[in-house]
């Protein structure tokens, strides 16, 4: 109610500012003391457990407000429900852009949503910055020059899983699970790209289910009698929890390699036992906030104090709100390197051009890097083994750039 | 030999879980006329009232038959409340209510307990049975085990009660059975509280192999219809062995033919909806309703 009547007050003070002549050089939603940042999530239906995303970034931005905004301006962030559906993401995209004259879309969660706004984003030369989603389409500059993404592709983790499998499993045999869209594909792309055409063949089994389907016990147990001794894993939460349960109850214990999409401790490792999740591999790229090694780590105590003091109501053990900081402080760099110019082209411009920048909630040595050929601002992540309690890192950190 | 095996295995045990949900649809046709939508979604509503049960600290089969209860009780009260108004309207009304129940119930469930899934215990031992090379869990056997205990309180109530009786004669000719003395009304909402008990039972059994989350049974209701088109939406029997019918193929067919695989096990579900009121409407157990025009 209260965004509404604050939607209402900034239409109407936009009506009388328009009253005063304007220079034809102003882009939408820019003052000298504001500028309107616009943005969907699903705060209602079945994926709003992504919700928080869009709340922590809201008090994130608030927290920068009231320590003084970004160049003398603040940031009003327009976030609107879209229920992850696409035709209510096109909505309220249409809404941000054409009534509140937002000066650009920020962190629109959701691969079916955000591909339902991406034309219609870059027709209007309107900023689409660091989407949340993993899709690897979002880094595509010459086609879509005004969408960026922000995470780790699922291919660039597809690859990362390839890579360690080639390097540690001798006569690796292996199983795949994936989801039957664009999100399962592009996982088991980026992985059997990073096999190469010779590792390709050590794949003796691929499965796949539609998130209809109520079960995938039957999938699991193919891919037992395939003989498969590594087993990648790509299923969203809810399919991720049975798959490790039935494989346990089976008797069937590969190399399992989870994707980071079901990487969650809480709501994944603990509900389908902690003995038949013990020894998985994932690949993650931020600090875990439930990892007691980052207990005095810098990064992680002024996460938890922002937390206290603007996000109380939030879930300090929920990774996405790790993710939402991190992100929202990638906003305030591309905002603080803008300087005075907010143009739509120069946020592009700027937000191509990031050179090793460090974020205090990233594992240590993983920079974020754009440029005007390179839409993937992070690209590296670091391998983890579930030991029973936590994810536990090893080895090095992995470049898909390289 | 063995991954068919497996498979036969596991399909039963799935199966097992579609045959539940169809025996609560099968019942509800049985004692109302009406093939409620809402029935996925009124069973995961009573599991998560078992599993707020079990928080609370109460052993397992006492939230389990004071979820059944409560559920009866709230299967009643939403067919005086909610159906009851659009009893006489045509069937597009009241199917158009069922699903608005379904979406309100789903929504409420998500509201209260989140989306995020929880691990929900099993009555049976949790270690998996070996038979040779074939592996399955005991609450597999549990859960076709509670059906058919189920189907048989079913058969003996339908066939040697005077109030089942009665029910059935409400249901099939509701003017000649007011005329001989029975409630009509009070059969209906005893039909709805009988489907939501059931309902509570299957859902209890499914949520610990799917895990319990608001969207737990909308995938398992598809093939409950299935089930119970495949047995006849007049043979709880049926409905059951439909539901283990449905089960097998689906694996077998999605291991076995390469065109298909898992990709279309849901097309072999509807598939076999479409060939059945296609070639035998009725169902394979089904009696054959004639009606005239």
């Amino acid at each position: 109610m209260t965004r509404r009547l604050v939607t209402l007050a900034l239409i109407l003070g936009l009506g009388l500012a328009l009253v005063a002549p304007v220079s034809a050089q102003e882009t939408p939603g820019v003052t000298k003391t504001e500028i309107k940042i616009g943005n969907t999530n699903p705060y209602s239906g079945p994926a709003s457990a992504y919700g928080t995303i869009g709340k922590a970034i809201a008090a994130y931005l608030k927290k920068v407000n009231d320590e003084g905004g970004i160049n003398g301006r603040k940031v009003d962030f327009i976030s609107y429900d879209d229920g992850y559906s696409p035709p209510k993401t096109v909505e309220m995209v249409r809404r941000l852009v054409e009534q509140d004259e937002v000066a650009f879309v920020f962190q629109t969660l959701g691969t079916p949503t955000n591909s339902a706004i991406h034309k219609y984003l870059n027709g209007k030369k309107v900023p689409h910055l660091f989407v949340a989603t993993g899709a690897t389409k979002w880094g595509n500059p010459k086609s879509f020059p005004w969408t960026m993404g922000w995470q780790p592709t699922y291919q660039t983790e597809g690859k990362i899983y390839a890579a360690y499998v080639l390097k540690n499993v001798k006569n690796a045999k292996i199983g795949i699970l994936y989801q039957n869209d664009d999100y399962g594909k592009d996982y088991v792309k980026g992985f059997e790209d990073g096999l190469g055409a010779a590792g390709r063949k050590l794949v003796v089994s691929r499965q796949s289910y539609e998130v209809t389907d109520p079960t995938v016990d039957s999938q699991i147990v193919n891919l037992k009698n395939s003989g498969a001794n590594v087993f990648f894993n790509v299923t969203i939460p809810k399919f991720a929890v049975q798959a490790i349960k039935k494989a346990h109850d089976i008797g069937w214990k590969p190399l399992h390699l989870l994707n980071n999409v079901s990487a969650s401790v809480d709501v994944v490792l603990k509900p389908a036992g902690i003995e038949a999740s013990k020894d998985l591999i994932t690949a993650l790229y931020l600090k875990d906030p439930t990892d007691p090694q980052w207990k005095n780590d810098q990064g992680m105590k002024d996460w938890l104090a922002f937390m206290q003091k603007y996000y109380p109501e939030g879930n300090t053990k929920d990774a996405f709100n790790v993710y939402a900081y991190t992100v929202g402080q990638g906003l305030v760099h591309v905002l603080k390197q803008c300087g005075n110019d907010l143009s739509r082209a120069n946020v592009m411009k700027q937000a191509a051009s990031i050179k090793d920048l460090s974020l205090p909630l990233l594992l240590p040595g993983i920079k974020v890097n754009t440029s005007p050929t390179d839409f993937y601002p992070i690209e590296q992540e670091q391998l983890a083994k579930f030991d029973g309690e936590r994810w536990v890192l090893f080895g090095e950190i992995y470049d898909a750039r390289r | 030999m063995e991954t068919f095996i497996q498979q036969v295995v596991s399909g039963l045990a799935t199966g097992g879980i579609y045959g539940s949900v169809a025996l609560a649809l099968v019942m509800i046709y049985q004692a109302t006329d009406v093939v409620n939508f809402a029935q996925g979604e009124m069973a995961m509503f009573s599991t998560y009232l078992a599993w707020t049960l079990l928080q609370a600290g109460l052993p397992y089969w006492a939230a389990f038959f004071l979820t059944v209860a409560i559920s009866f009780a709230g299967g009643l009260l939403i067919e005086r409340v909610i159906v009851r108004p659009v009893e006489q309207a045509p069937v597009l009304t009241i199917v158009i209510v069922c699903i608005g129940l379904l979406v309100i119930l789903n929504s409420v469930a998500g509201w209260i307990y989140s989306y995020i899934q929880k691990p929900f215990p099993s009555p049976f031992p949790q270690t998996p049975i070996h038979a040779g090379a074939i592996v399955f869990g005991a609450h597999d056997i549990g859960v076709i085990a509670v059906t058919l205990v189920v189907l048989a309180f079913l058969y003996v109530f339908f066939r040697y009660t005077t109030l089942g009786l009665a029910m059935r004669a409400a249901a099939q000719n509701p003017i000649s059975s007011r005329l001989v003395g029975i409630r009509v009304g009070w059969m209906l909402a005893l039909g709805w509280a009988l489907a939501a008990a059931i309902g509570a039972v299957a859902g209890m059994m499914v949520a610990p192999i799917v895990f319990l989350d608001p969207t737990m049974m909308s995938g398992i209701l598809i093939y409950a219809f299935a089930s119970a088109t495949l047995g006849g939406f007049t043979s709880p029997g049926g409905a059951v062995l439909g539901g283990l019918l449905v089960g097998v193929t689906e694996n077998l067919v999605g291991t076995y033919v390469p065109f298909i695989g898992t990709e279309l096990k849901l097309t072999v579900a509807l598939a076999m909806i479409l060939v059945v009121l296609v070639v035998k409407p009725s169902g394979l157990f089904g009696r054959v309703v004639v009606r005239r025009v």
